[in-house]
């Protein structure tokens, strides 16, 4: 289910952003997140921004992925 | 078989090889045909190659080419692949009543010009129209198409051999997604080009040099890289694909992401697939990048001793199957 | 990044050694997809099994629904629009990709808001827009229901059949016991928060880890699954921070329930599960297909002996299907698991060993 794919937002119309994802664009709706700007990676789905991501490059996931290799002989 | 054709017949997947295998092959059979290679090897004083095709794009102006300019290209590319040099072909025209004489002459002049550039001559042609049926924009070409073997080319034997290596010519699918990006009008932006175009060029790079061994050669349109693949495998090789080594544009690699298509499975145009022993594989990829068209070619996988599997296999160590496209292609969403 | 891919594969095999048979259900399609697609289960040890819920919302679409689908797109003066997957599926001798072979005006849209691009241009006709999916495709339409409201556009309605997943998941799990973790969906959580998962390990007593949708992050996460099992531990692990917050996207909810309100719905396979649909309010009624449109109740009945529902219940896998491979292909779907990329029995077929 749910395709979505990362990219840049590089315009704002209205209602709609220009995302990019590696050098092709689309406009997707900007109705259902809170505040986007330009810049911002987001997460579009089915024409939609469905979320803004964070930025932190995945520092949260590694230090998830910490907790389990405790156990490491 | 089914009992009505249906479009998916024609989508180049398991359903069109069965209706070749099943109604055209039983009527036609001859030794000619039966290898059901691009085009037919003939003899009779000199050896020549001949192949057919038709073509009924939807739409049929696209980023990048035409139904014209395809009609040429595809019927070229049949010849080139075949190891032959590509010089007449003929073009055959079924008109729908309406269809606007600024398109017609649009896409003449479209052969034309593909024509030139692949250096064949049009010497027949044929036109008939048909009442129209309800589209402004109804137009099939068949183009027919003779080639030569030029004294001392090497012919491509279509059969591969453990430890030969495949050599993809440049960007995967590109021409697919452009053609499926116009007509679903999915909105990209800048729109997605088509890479399609004659290649007899780009063969005669690398079937001009002696020393090349060239073991198999295709034109990996309908079905992808991957239904390419998966008809070169024997029942006693597998072909190993180094999953993230097969090229594709950026922007197509994008879009086929948002729509959940696999690229390997996309149609081409613009592009061949080469099985090569690996004594002579560097010196085939030199040959290629000095054409304009082979600039992004590279080693893509190899033959191994096996059982008629087609594996990718990822970075990581990991391998999914690849099996031979079947049903039509549709964007994928959720 | 400070861990390798081959980082985590190890250390899955070192939780995963001695610890006995692991089921791990992934209930979104994308996942299956992905999973097939990067080769997961090749380098996964042996007691690690992956299983296949109920999240390609193609293939949990109901016959009902879907006869209704093409009831519809086969009228006068009708434009149907749909996601393209669900083209294909086959409504006994028919499918809307039948129907568009024949002429009918059938369309495939990428988005929602495609469907009202193409109701202003065609004021003419009536456009109907087929609403499948979880909580991720859910508030889109409820935005296009909502703009087509103020903007007045009389012409598009929405053939509703779309469902929420936690309620199903409950539904499923609490029969059967046979599923030892979760791999829940990234994207739907990314909409309703993973604390909307929390029920996994307080109900259903199961470790659940939200996952992302690279090969590293379905490792990622079944690695926090292993850990959890190996420490007897069962809690709900957001392993897409990246994307997902403890609440989800507030404005999407606001805007799917300000126009939508929980109802039942009727699942294939899983028949009818109380809570886990979405229904029109009152006010947004005239929007609804089955409102606008007269539709034959003609009793479509499931595909004779395809056994999706055993595959949606994890209960038994495509090749125990009599139907599988031989006159259910992908070319000729017998059930909708065959026809939807994500569904089980396509991504078998396609990956088949
Ligand atoms: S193989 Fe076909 S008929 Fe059998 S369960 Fe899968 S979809 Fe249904």
């Amino acid at each position: 289910m749910c395709l979505a794919v990362p990219g840049k937002i590089t315009d704002i119309n209205g209602t709609d952003a220009k995302v990019d994802y590696n050098g092709v664009s689309k406009y997707a709706s900007l109705r259902l997140v809170e505040k986007a700007a330009i810049g911002d990676i987001v997460l579009v789905h089915a024409g939609f921004i469905i979320e803004i991501l964070d930025k932190d490059d995945g520092e949260e996931l590694q230090k998830l992925i910490d907790e389990t290799m405790r156990l490491i002989k | 078989m089914d009992d009505k054709i249906m479009l998916a017949h024609g989508s180049g997947g398991e359903k069109y090889r069965e209706l070749v295998k099943e109604i055209f092959l039983p009527a036609y059979s001859n030794e000619f045909l039966n290898p059901l290679n691009d085009s037919a090897i003939l003899t009779g004083g000199e050896k020549i190659a001949m192949t057919t095709d038709s073509y009924v794009v939807k739409p049929l102006f696209f980023p990048g080419g035409d139904i014209g300019s395809l009609a040429v290209s595809g019927t070229v590319n049949d010849l080139a692949v075949s190891g032959a040099y590509p010089k007449y072909i003929s073009v055959g025209m079924i008109l729908e009543a309406g269809l606007s004489m600024s398109t017609l002459s649009k896409i003449v002049d479209s052969i034309a010009r593909t024509a030139k550039e692949a250096g064949v001559q049009i010497v027949t042609g044929d036109t008939k129209v048909i009442e129209n049926r309800g589209s402004s924009d109804g137009i099939f070409i068949n183009t027919a198409g003779i080639g030569i073997f030029p004294k001392g080319r090497a012919v491509p034997q279509q059969k591969i051999e453990v430890g030969d290596r495949i050599i993809i010519s440049g960007y995967a699918a590109s021409h697919g997604m452009a053609v499926m990006a116009k007509r679903e009008d999915l909105g990209f932006l800048p729109p997605i080009l088509s890479d399609a175009a004659p290649l007899g060029d780009l063969t005669a790079a690398v079937l001009n040099n002696k020393n090349h061994i060239i073991n198999a050669m295709r034109d990996p349109t309908r079905g992808g890289v991957a239904a390419t693949l998966c008809e070169w495998v024997t029942t006693d090789t597998d072909i190993i694909l180094y999953d993230n080594s097969v090229p594709v544009r950026p922007d197509v690699s994008a879009a086929c992401s948002l729509l959940g298509l696999d690229p390997l499975f996309i149609a081409n145009e613009g592009i061949i697939l080469l099985c090569v022993p690996e004594s002579c594989a560097e010196s085939v990829l030199t040959s290629l990048k000095s054409n304009k068209h082979g600039e992004y070619a590279r080693i893509i996988g190899e033959v191994r001793k096996g059982n008629a599997a087609v594996k990718a296999v990822t970075e990581f160590g990991s391998y999914r199957r690849i099996m031979m496209p079947s049903g039509e292609l549709l964007p994928r969403i959720c | 990044m400070k861990y390798s891919i081959e980082d985590l594969i190890k250390q899955i095999n070192f939780l995963a050694d001695g610890a006995g048979d692991i089921a791990i259900m992934e209930v979104c399609g994308t996942h299956t997809a992905s999973i097939r697609k990067f080769g997961i289960m090749s380098i996964l040890p042996e007691n690690i099994k992956m299983v296949s819920g109920p999240g390609c919302p193609v293939c949990v679409t109901s016959q009902e629904d879907i006869s209704a689908a093409v009831a519809i797109a086969d009228r006068e003066g009708v434009i149907f629009t749909c996601f393209g997957d669900m083209m294909r599926v086959p409504c006994d001798s028919t499918s809307l990709y039948s129907l568009f072979e024949k002429g009918r005006d059938v369309r495939l849209v990428t988005s929602p808001m495609d469907a009202k691009k193409i109701a202003q241009e065609n004021p003419e006709k009536q456009v109907v827009y087929f609403g499948i999916g979880f909580e991720t495709t859910a508030p889109h339409t409820a935005a296009l229901v909502e703009e087509a409201d103020k903007e007045k556009i009389k012409n598009l309605s929405v053939l509703n059949s779309h469902k929420t997943m936690p309620s199903a998941i409950k539904h499923l799990l609490q029969a059967d016991s046979k599923i030892s973790a979760l791999l829940c969906p990234g994207h739907v959580a990314s909409i309703i928060g993973a604390d909307a998962f929390s029920f996994v390990p307080d109900i259903l007593h199961l470790p659940a880890a939200v996952a992302g949708f690279d090969a590293y992050e379905i490792l990622a996460a079944i690695l926090r699954i292993l850990d959890m099992i190996h420490s007897n531990k069962t809690q709900c692990i957001n392993m897409y921070p990246k994307a997902v917050t403890k609440n989800g996207n507030r404005k999407a909810l606001e805007l799917l329930y300000q126009v939508m309100e929980p109802d039942d719905a009727l699942w294939r396979g899983l028949g009818n599960i109380p809570e886990s649909g979405l229904k029109f309010r009152e006010y947004y009624e005239e929007f609804d297909a089955r409102y606008r449109f007269e539709i034959p109740k003609n009793k479509a009945s499931d595909a004779n002996g395809c056994v999706c529902a055993h595959i949606l219940r994890g209960k038994k896998i495509p090749t125990q299907c009599i139907h599988f491979g031989k006159d259910c292909t992908p070319d000729n779907p017998v059930g909708p698991c065959m026809v939807s990329a994500e569904g089980s029995c396509a991504a078998y077929y396609r990956y088949r060993e």
